[in-house]
């Protein structure tokens, strides 16, 4: 009989250390994907923070670039730079034959003859002079430099020709290639060239789509859960409509999407890609997420504060409104910003309304086309140039960080303004 | 209190019945509470002591399967009348819970909470002085004076239970319900809550439920006995502890059951 209860007790002390090693190993390999996923990223994502650029003296000729005397402002805007850019990267090499200057002019982005542009409109002084100035590399070359790109392929599949790589390989010798930080990855929009492609019009998109969400998701979730909580008489059909709003959390992204290339876009023509229907699809997907928020927390007000309300004669609108609404608010907030955060990272209804589409301007309000972060990385996990693999990292790395930092508001919130009772 | 020698009667209850869902909690309840007394009301656990209480506020409103029947009247009305405004009613008839309910604000704003609602002060200095005094007559002012604008969520036990009372008395109800007032406290504390009933009872008339026969007997001038939804015996305190005419009162009194 003793020796039962020893087994026993033995057999209970065994399991609870099988039980702890089991949580622990779970926790460990939970720990281990997330490691190597983010450590898979930023080894991929953090090249994309820089950019390459080569150095190239520009010679600012009047004749070339057509200018009179004493060119006034509007006469610098109109010139023709063109030429003087062309000039200065067949420069490079005297020697070079036509074909090479063509490969010449490929070692930097189209976007040469407006940096020069800008060089000069910054300084009209050094019309006739000669100025290093900064061109960004062509992504290829940027690979390179980065290391990323395999110069030991033969020419004809690489995109960059043995001429390029000398001519690259003399620059780095002479120190006209620099690294620099790339900011223009925040500050341009989409772009079909690596080297200029940036996040700002996704952003920009996400930022807008995520605010039409907000301030329509919000009220219109915060009003039916007050309602279907403090006010709404318990019966079948309330039970009905609950069931419904769980069910609706649990419905998929792309059937929102449907939902809003269908009505949305179909039926009241609203203007399509655009974060305004973007964000109203969203909104879609975020209503029962709140709602189902700010009904726990508002079950979470123990009932002694509304009798205590409600004993001091406070009517029914009273009490909900001066104590059990506020009271709910931690939660309902820190549930608000969990459901953008969700709306946030989604890709698939957006697509189907439209916002996949290439946009190479920045939206200024909620009207214009735009994509969005996730959208954008779609788009760019798509392209087959390699300088894009770099930025679909860095793109995510945007996206995680926006993301933690709307956890990290919904906890603060959560701990800093929960009431504790008694 | 007796004026020319006749009992003031404040609140009087006739053939009160009380369902909740099928299930029947009150029979056929008559009993007039007097007026600036204090009416105890004992009984053993699920009896519906409690349950009468909350039928003279209608705080049984908020519960959705609960039916009262019958007339409860106050100052010549009866408030389960459908033209009863509970608002009003509950205006003139405060409540104390059986654990400290404070809000989570602070102490001022615990008290000024129910004047503001029914407009009760013009100013500021008004709303000070109903504060002031609200909290002097739950004997709680020398403690909290210093510190009004601290959570009323901070104060210990017995503390948050004179707050609650004067919350209550904040808005100077006639009637003040007290629901086993002193069941989360501890001696010290409950000692003083019972002093303040006794001070309260020349301002207010007083229903207090309680657990404790001794407290009933400490606090109360009349009793009233109820068991198992039934009222079985009420009269003078006195008489109740001393001298009561039903078998069951008897033993309950002296701890036969109970």
């Amino acid at each position: 009989m003793n020796k039962n209860k020893e087994q026993l007790l033995n057999k209970r002390y065994k399991a609870e250390k099988r039980f702890r090693l089991y949580g622990q190993s779970a926790i460990f390999m939970a720990l281990l994907f997330l490691t190597i996923f983010i450590f898979k990223i930023f080894s991929t994502g953090y090249s994309a923070f820089q950019k390459t650029w080569l150095i190239v003296p520009v010679t600012f000729d009047a004749e070339l670039m057509m200018l009179e005397q004493n060119p006034s402002k509007e006469d610098l805007n109109d010139a023709d730079y063109y030429d003087i850019a062309l000039k200065s990267m067949a420069d490079l090499d005297p020697n070079a034959n036509e074909d090479q200057e063509n490969e010449l002019k490929r070692m930097v982005s189209y976007f040469f003859e407006r940096e020069i542009k800008r060089e000069l409109l910054n300084d009209p002084s050094l019309i006739g002079k000669t100025k290093d100035v900064y061109l960004t590399a062509s992504d290829d070359l940027d690979q390179v430099f980065k290391g990323n790109y395999p110069r030991d392929l033969p020419e004809d599949q690489r995109r960059v020709t043995d001429y390029q790589l000398k001519i690259f390989d003399q620059l780095v010798e002479l120190g006209k290639v620099e690294s620099k930080f790339n900011l223009s990855f925040f500050t341009y929009p989409d772009s079909r060239e690596a080297e200029l492609a940036g996040i700002a019009s996704s952003f920009m998109g996400s930022i807008f789509s995520i605010l039409v969400c907000l301030m329509i998701a919000f009220p219109v979730a915060v009003l039916a859960a007050i309602y279907l909580e403090e006010f709404a008489p318990k019966n079948r059909f309330t039970d009905f409509i609950e069931v419904n709003i769980n069910n609706l959390a649990a419905v998929p992204s792309i059937v929102f999407g449907l939902l809003g290339l269908g009505i949305l876009l179909a039926v009241f023509q609203l203007p399509r890609s655009t974060p305004l229907v973007g964000g109203i699809t969203l909104s879609l997907m975020t209503l029962p997420t709140i709602i189902i928020a700010c009904r726990a927390s508002l079950k979470a007000v123990p009932p002694s504060i509304r009798e205590a309300a409600l004993a001091m004669g406070a009517s029914k609108m009273q009490t909900t409104m001066h104590h059990t609404v506020p009271l709910s608010m931690p939660g309902t907030l820190s549930g608000t910003i969990i459901g953008l955060a969700q709306a946030l990272g989604e890709t698939a209804p957006l697509i189907l309304i439209g916002m996949v589409a290439f946009v190479n301007t920045i939206p200024g309000s909620p009207l214009d086309p735009a994509a969005s972060l996730p959208v954008q990385i779609y788009i760019w996990a798509e392209s087959a140039e390699r300088g894009f693999v770099e930025k679909v990292s860095a793109c995510i790395m945007v996206l995680l960080g926006f993301l933690v930092i709307m956890n990290l508001f919904a906890q603060i919130i959560r701990h800093k303004f929960e009431k504790k009772w008694s | 209190m007796k004026k020319n020698g006749v009992k003031m009667i404040k609140i009087n209850s006739k053939n009160v019945d009380v369902f909740y869902g099928k299930k029947q909690a009150l029979f056929n309840i008559n009993l007039d509470i007097e007026e600036n007394q204090v009416t105890a009301l004992i009984g053993p656990s699920g009896c519906g002591k409690s349950t009468f209480l909350r039928c003279l506020n209608r705080m049984n409103d908020v519960i959705d399967i609960c039916r009262v029947k019958g007339q409860i009247i106050i100052n010549d009305f009866n408030i389960n009348d459908k033209s009863c405004d509970v608002v009003r009613l509950r205006e003139k008839i405060g409540m104390v819970f059986q654990k400290p309910n404070p809000f989570p604000k602070t102490i001022y704003e615990n008290i000024s909470y129910g004047p503001t609602i029914h407009g009760m002060a013009q100013s500021k200095n008004e709303m000070d002085e109903i504060v002031e005094t609200s909290l002097k007559k739950a004997a709680l002012w020398e403690e909290v004076k210093d510190r009004l604008h601290e959570p009323g969520t901070g104060l210990s036990g017995g503390q948050q239970q004179r707050l609650c009372i004067a919350r209550a008395i904040s808005v100077k109800p006639e009637v003040i319900l007290m629901d086993e007032p002193c069941s989360a406290l501890d001696p010290i504390a409950t000692a003083q809550i019972e002093e303040l009933i006794d001070e309260l009872k020349k301002d207010h008339t007083i229903i207090i439920v309680t657990h404790s026969m001794a407290q009933a007997a400490r606090v109360s001038q009349n009793t009233g006995f109820f068991h198992l939804g039934e009222l079985i015996e009420h009269g003078s305190t006195d008489k109740i502890f001393k001298n009561p005419e039903n078998k069951k009162t008897q033993d309950y009194i002296t701890g036969r059951f109970g």
